[in-house]
This record gives structure tokens, C-alpha cells and sequence, in this order.
């Protein structure tokens, strides 16, 4: 068997596990959002927090809960990082520095994991596991409490109420991410990958002498890293490190803990307005994008274009042999379409047109399927334009699920959908027009313009994944990229919350014969369509300036 | 004012009580519960995968080492053993520059693009080195024939393994150099070339250091 069909055949063998864990995850997970009952834990919790679960919220007090407890975070985990010098499990490291510190919170709480930081030789046991991996929990468990309001905001009719912020999160947490968590943990220990929280220790070598190595809690880590679309790993190496991600089989199984909850997310949605169809119509969207891009990943990284692959007789710069070029191919579509920035291989060492699929995938906004949560709430905003786009062709007043997408509703789908181009861009041009931060690129010509243009990317679509030859460790990236992840998290967020407080004060209209039908195929391909034309109008010319011009060369 | 600021207060507490609920959670219970499960049941696997040889550690199996000569005087970097399979180069290894109390191994990709000069130069001396210590006489090794793994860095930089191509390619070296019959050598790399996982997860694959350790116990019953 040659390579290629064996990249195909682990291509469909993922399919078919996607598949069967769509009707029960997604199931589960409509129901956990929408169960009258508390657990006795979760009792305990709220009473901790000192919140009333069953108090409804309106869309500013849930977003007033969300920029909380998420400003919280952020103070908790820049001191934690401030102070690790001083605190037990240390490993003897000593604080982060303030910018990398502001940089690092900033990245893991908004679901980013962005890394101006080496892994194995910065972060202690202390704050890796009670500072980072917690964030990559609840920062999960956000995105989905925001995408579950927004479908709210469709299945409710007049009224305000969309759900109990502390109560989504709990429940997001508890329910959903920790067990598939701990189970996957295990399987990935089951497999070779560490879990111990051991010191520096000495290793004896072949050859004599021995080595300085990590312990760490690695599996445990590694699992939410990938569930949660969150990519911050312990070593600098990611997923590509033998300890992270040791086999061929777990290489596998992380890409399908990075889709398994972003693509059921839309059978959560169809059970919650109540048509699995429509779940389905979305579903088929993400799903198109997905393959499509994963076959084009494929078909440019085996034909390995561009002098130093051509040379070396194949793409393997960067990626490892248990691998092999199908899985590593795989697993750079999904981290990129997703939220989640971890790697299995490094995308800068791709073909050129490789490494612009990864960017390009992270332009669309990560919503094929997107993060936990992020990608569903970006999905349906794509589905509001589209049948923006749909009801000015035919010039009827627009509707979706039996809403109708007015003038505010309009306003604020195209505001989501400028925030992040706007970031990216103005970004990208202020640090290459500054006479210093192009000093950061590794690599010269188009190629270096595409680190810049990948970073901000990257952290405004909180992806985390790099080209990883920018020095991002500067005061100017540190502070830049930290206000991109910032803004591209959040600004998004209240436009989702104050659409869905919208399209929840509505009262439904009945569907006619003039109703375009959301659940058909024909509304999948327009949705297609309206996503393709938006990103490639927005990104076209700094694509052409960066991978578009290696890629041709 | 004053209201909304006791509001702002009472939110930002309610914040800070759930944030340290749920790092109990995450982040202290769950770590731990999985350490005790993977300690319990997976004891070798969860701290490393150590091999011993001799009744000694000499690695892991799970991660890449280099197989070289002690540095010559003036060498910064040391030549290859050739007595031993060499594994793939690791031009992206680092090491750490914060808490350098510490000798870590930093781990990482080249980062170079298909385009770089550098790159290209990496992989052109990658190749005419693999030629030149490969060929021995009645045996000689073409550029074309030399596998993509056996010039090009991993993304770790501690990859384990090599491709089977890279491996037999490196038999007749090894053979010479070890004074052993070539079919027994052969036979080595065959015993320990790994298939892919299920028939189709993965590259097939040699890991390295397992392959050395048998080359030192069949050289040592010579």
C-alpha cells in the first residue's frame, strides 16, 4: 500500500469515528444545556459561587458574567506566571517575565494558546496544570455557553431570557469535557504518552553519558489541549514531541478529539431548534470545507513543490515518520479549521500552497468546523448573511429558523464578521511597516512576510498554531498579538450575545412557500459559496503577497 | 455609581469563587486522578517508556538520539559512529536559554520554508553525506535513492525512528563497520521494521535505539 492511499484510508476511517459519536455526543449535549436537574457537585459549586442556576439571564448580564469571570482569569494566571519563582512546583523555574506573562493569560483564556514561551524549559507543574490546563476547561466551556445562547436566541420566542451563564459553564465543564478528558487521558497514557509529575531528572543514553529531562502531566493535558480546540502544549515541540502524541494510532485520535464536539455542536443545535435537518445543513457545510481543504493539504504536501522539498525528495522538513505525510497533512487542515493550534508537524516548513491552506483556514474564520463552540456561533453568523445574500436576490425581508434578520440583526452578523480581518490586517501592516518587528522573521522574502501575516492570524482567530520561525518573544508581538487575541475573542462574543438577545425578544413567523428552506442542500452550497467569496475578498491580497507568491515562484 | 460598582465587585467575587472551584477541579483533582490511574496501570509508559540494556537506561523508546563520535578538538559538531544506524538530523534541536541551571533538550522544527536557501543547503550536504558514509565497497549509494526521512529534520527533532528505506539503505555501512554478515544485519532491520498501525495508520517505521541494542548484543555474540 502506498502512502497516499493510506492517508485516504485514515481520512475515512476518522469520518466513520466522527460519524458514529455524532447522534449520542450531540444528543448528550443538547440535553446537558437544556436538563431541568442539577447534579449534587454542581449544587455544591453554585453555592461556592454564590449564583442561583435557574436564574435566567439577559443577554448583557450573561455577557457581563462571561467578561468576569474571564478578567479573573486573566489576573490569576498572569500572577500565577509573576509569582512561579516563588511557589512550590516550580521545577526550580523562575517567573515569567511581565510581557510574556500578560501574553501567555491572555492566550490561554481565550481559548488561543498562542506560545512566545518554550514549554519544557518556562513552565513549572504548578502553573501548567493549575493555571494553563484549567483555562483550556473553561475557555472550552465558554465558547460552547456562547454558542448554545445564540441557538437560544433562535428556539426562544419573546422574551429576554437566554440561560444562566455560571450554570452553562459548570455544566460545559463538568459534564461534557471532563469525562471525555479523562477517559481520552487515559487511552493517550495507554499508548506511551507521560504522566507523572517527576522532576528534572537524568536519563542515561546510548552512547554514555545522559540527558536533563521533564516529567510532566502530560497526558492529561494533552487531551483537553486537542477536546477543547486549545493547542498549548508542554513541550515547544507540541504534538509532534514523542511524549505528546507517541503513535501513529494517537496521532489519529487527537484530530478526532479536535473535531468530535465542534462537528456534533451542530446536532446540539438541530435538537435545540428543534429540526435536526437544519443541524444537518450546517453540518454539511463544515463538512464540506473540511474535506475539501484536507484533500488539497493532501494532494500539495505529497506533490512536495518548492527547491529545498523538490531536492530533498518528499515533504518530510518538519514532520516525523510515524506520521508520515497523510496524518501529518490531516491533523494541519483540522488544527487550522479549528480553533485549536496544536501541531503534529510545522507548518512553515510546508509546501507554499500548504502552508497558505493552513493560513486560509484560519481566515474563514475557523468555523469548518471551529472551536468548541466558537465555530458553531461563527457558522450561524455566516448563515445569517447568506440569507442576507439570499433574501436581496430575491428581495424579500431575510428569515432564518423562523426569525427574521432585520436591520439590527444585519448590523451586527457584519460586524462580527469585520472584527477579525480588521485585527488581522491592520496588524499585520503596522508590523511590517515599523522599522523593528520585521527583525522577528526567521525566514526573508514572501516567506517572512507570511510569519507576520500567520501570527496575527493566528492569534486574532485564536488559533495559537505559528510559523514557528518568528521570534514572538518581543515586548512588540508579546503586547500586539496579546490585544489580538483580546479583541478577536471577545468583541465577536458581544455581537453573538446582543444577536441573540435579537432574535430571542422575536416572536416566530410561520414558514410559507417564500420561506427558503435552510435544512436543503441548495442553502449548504450558498453558505459555501457566501464563506469562500467573503474570506477571499477580505484576505486575497495579502494571501497573493505572502504563500501565493512562494507557492508560484 | 456607587450601586453599580458594588454590582461590578459582587460579579468579579462570584467570578474569582468560580475560577477557584473549578482549578480545584481541573487542575488539581483531575490531573492527580489521572496520574494515579495512568501510575496504577501504566507504570513504564507513564514515566517514559525507559529501555535498560545491560541492565543499565539508555533512552527511551519513544525518543530520537544521536549516534555520534566524542567532538574532536576544533569540531563543534561531532561526526556521526558510523558502527551504529544513524537517525534522522535535528538541525531544529535547541537548547534552553532561561533557567540554564538546567541542560535541557529543547525540541523543535527547523522552521525553514521549501524555499530557503538554507534549507536546501541543509538537505544538499544531508544527502552527499548520506552518499559518501553509506557507499562502502561493492556498494554504492545514489543520490536518487536516498529516502526523503534520511535529509530532512523532524518536527520534534527527537524522532524516534527512520523510515525501512533509510534503514537498509544504512545495512551495508553497518555490516562493514561491524564486521557481521550482511544478511544477518539485514534480518536485524526486518525484525524490527514496523508496519503501519492496523494496516494503514502511519508510516511504517524502524525506531532506532531498539535496532541499535540489538546490533550491540548480535555484534557482541560474534
Amino acid at each position: 500500500m502506498g502512502p497516499e492511499l493510506a492517508g485516504v484510508l485514515q481520512l475515512l476511517a476518522l469520518i466513520g469515528a466522527l460519524a458514529l459519536a455524532y447522534v449520542p455526543l450531540g444528543n448528550y449535549m443538547a440535553g446537558v444545556y437544556s436538563s431541568k436537574k442539577h447534579l449534587r457537585v454542581e449544587k455544591w459549586i453554585y453555592k461556592a459561587i454564590g449564583a442561583n442556576p435557574d436564574a435566567e439571564m439577559t443577554w448583557p448580564a450573561y455577557l457581563r458574567g462571561i467578561l468576569a469571570f474571564s478578567a479573573v482569569s486573566v489576573l490569576f494566571l498572569y500572577l500565577l506566571q509573576r509569582l512561579q519563582g516563588i511557589l512550590p512546583g516550580s521545577l526550580g523555574f523562575s517567573s515569567v517575565n511581565p510581557a510574556q506573562s500578560f501574553n501567555t493569560a491572555v492566550s490561554f483564556v481565550t481559548n488561543t494558546n498562542w506560545q512566545s514561551y518554550y514549554g519544557e524549559q518556562t513552565m513549572g507543574h504548578v502553573v501548567q496544570t493549575a493555571g494553563l490546563a484549567v483555562q483550556n476547561f473553561v475557555s472550552a466551556a465558554v465558547g460552547m455557553a456562547v454558542a448554545v445562547v445564540l441557538v437560544r436566541g433562535f428556539a426562544r420566542s419573546r422574551t429576554g431570557e437566554l440561560g444562566n451563564f455560571w450554570a452553562d459553564l459548570v455544566r460545559g465543564t463538568l459534564r461534557i469535557l471532563v469525562p471525555v478528558a479523562a477517559v481520552a487521558a487515559v487511552i493517550l497514557v495507554a499508548c506511551g504518552a507521560i504522566q507523572n509529575f517527576s522532576g528534572i531528572h537524568e536519563v542515561g543514553q546510548f552512547m554514555g553519558g545522559s540527558q536533563q529531562w521533564n516529567g510532566g502531566a502530560v497526558a492529561s493535558t494533552e487531551a483537553i489541549k486537542e477536546l477543547g480546540t486549545n493547542g498549548g502544549g508542554i513541550f515547544n515541540a507540541n504534538s509532534a514531541h514523542p511524549f505528546e502524541n507517541p503513535t501513529p494510532f494517537t496521532n489519529l485520535f487527537e484530530i478526532f478529539l479536535i473535531l468530535v464536539i465542534p462537528f456534533s455542536l451542530t446536532r446540539t443545535f438541530g435538537v435545540l431548534v428543534g429540526s435536526v435537518k437544519q443541524g444537518y445543513a450546517i453540518l454539511a457545510t463544515m463538512f464540506t470545507i473540511w474535506l475539501g481543504f484536507t484533500v488539497l493539504m493532501m494532494w500539495t504536501e505529497f506533490a512536495h513543490h518548492g527547491p529545498a522539498l523538490q531536492a530533498a525528495g518528499g515533504a518530510m522538513e518538519g514532520k516525523e515518520v510515524r506520521f508520515g505525510i497523510g496524518g501529518s497533512s490531516i491533523f494541519a487542515v483540522s488544527t487550522t479549521l479549528t480553533s485549536t493550534g496544536a501541531v503534529d508537524s510545522f507548518h512553515s516548513s510546508f509546501t507554499g500552497l500548504g502552508g497558505g491552506i493552513t493560513m486560509l483556514g484560519m481566515m474563514l474564520g475557523e468555523i469548518a468546523p471551529g472551536g468548541t463552540g466558537s465555530g458553531l456561533y461563527g457558522m450561524l453568523i455566516m448563515a445569517v448573511i447568506a440569507v442576507f445574500i439570499a433574501g436581496l436576490m430575491v428581495g424579500r425581508t431575510p428569515e432564518y429558523l423562523g426569525k427574521k434578520i432585520g436591520a439590527r440583526e444585519m448590523k451586527l452578523a457584519a460586524c462580527y464578521i469585520l472584527v477579525t480581518p480588521a485585527l488581522v490586517l491592520v496588524f499585520t501592516a503596522a508590523s511590517m511597516a515599523l522599522p523593528t518587528p520585521p527583525h522577528s522573521m526567521l525566514n526573508s522574502g514572501a516567506h517572512g512576510f507570511s510569519e507576520v501575516l500567520y501570527a496575527f492570524t493566528s492569534a486574532s482567530n485564536n488559533n495559537g498554531s505559528a510559523f514557528a520561525g518568528l521570534n514572538a518573544n518581543t515586548d512588540w508581538f508579546n503586547t500586539m498579538t496579546g490585544l489580538a487575541m483580546l479583541l478577536g475573542r471577545f468583541l465577536p462574543m458581544v455581537f453573538v450575545l446582543a444577536l441573540a438577545g435579537s432574535l430571542a425578544g422575536q416572536q416566530p413567523i410561520p414558514v410559507t412557500a417564500g420561506t427558503l428552506r435552510t435544512e436543503k442542500p441548495l442553502f449548504t452550497g450558498l453558505l459555501v459559496g457566501a464563506i469562500l467569496i467573503i474570506t477571499g475578498l477580505t484576505y486575497f491580497p495579502a494571501l497573493a503577497l505572502g504563500p501565493l507568491a512562494e507557492g508560484l515562484a | 455609581m456607587n450601586n453599580s460598582f458594588m454590582n461590578t465587585a459582587r460579579l468579579l467575587g462570584a467570578g474569582l469563587r468560580a475560577l477557584l472551584v473549578l482549578t480545584v477541579l481541573t487542575g488539581v483533582i483531575y490531573p492527580l486522578a489521572v496520574t494515579g490511574v495512568a501510575q496504577a496501570l501504566f507504570h513504564d509508559k507513564a514515566n517514559g517508556s525507559e529501555i535498560k540494556a545491560g541492565g543499565k537506561v539508555v533512552g527511551s523508546s519513544l525518543i530520537g538520539q544521536s549516534y555520534n563520535l566524542p567532538l574532536k578538538k576544533g569540531q563543534e559538531t561531532p561526526d556521526p559512529d558510523l558502527k551504529w544506524f544513524q537517525g534522522r538530523p535535528a538541525n531544529g534541536l535547541g537548547a534552553n536559554s532561561v533557567n540554564t541551571q538546567y541542560k535541557l533538550i529543547l525540541s523543535g522544527a527547523t522552521n525553514l520554508s521549501a524555499d530557503s536557501k538554507v534549507l536546501i543547503k541543509q538537505v544538499e550536504d544531508a544527502k552527499a553525506a548520506v552518499v559518501k558514509d553509506n557507499s562502502v565497497p561493492g556498494y554504492t549509494v545514489k543520490p536518487t535513492g536516498v529516502p526523503a526521512d534520511a535529509v530532512t529534520s523532524s518536527g520534534s527533532g527527537l524522532d524516534p525512528a527512520i523510515s525501512p528505506e533509510y534503514a537498509e539503505l544504512q545495512v551495508h555501512r553497518v555490516a562493514v563497520k561491524n564486521n557481521l554478515p550482511l544478511a544477518q544485519v539485514e534480518k536485524l532491520v526486518k525484525d524490527h521494521t514496523e508496519g503501519r498501525t492496523l494496516g494503514f495508520i502511519g508510516d511504517p517505521r524502524v525506531n532506532v535505539l531498539e535496532l541499535n541494542i540489538a546490533l550491540r548484543d548480535l555484534a557482541a555474540q560474534q
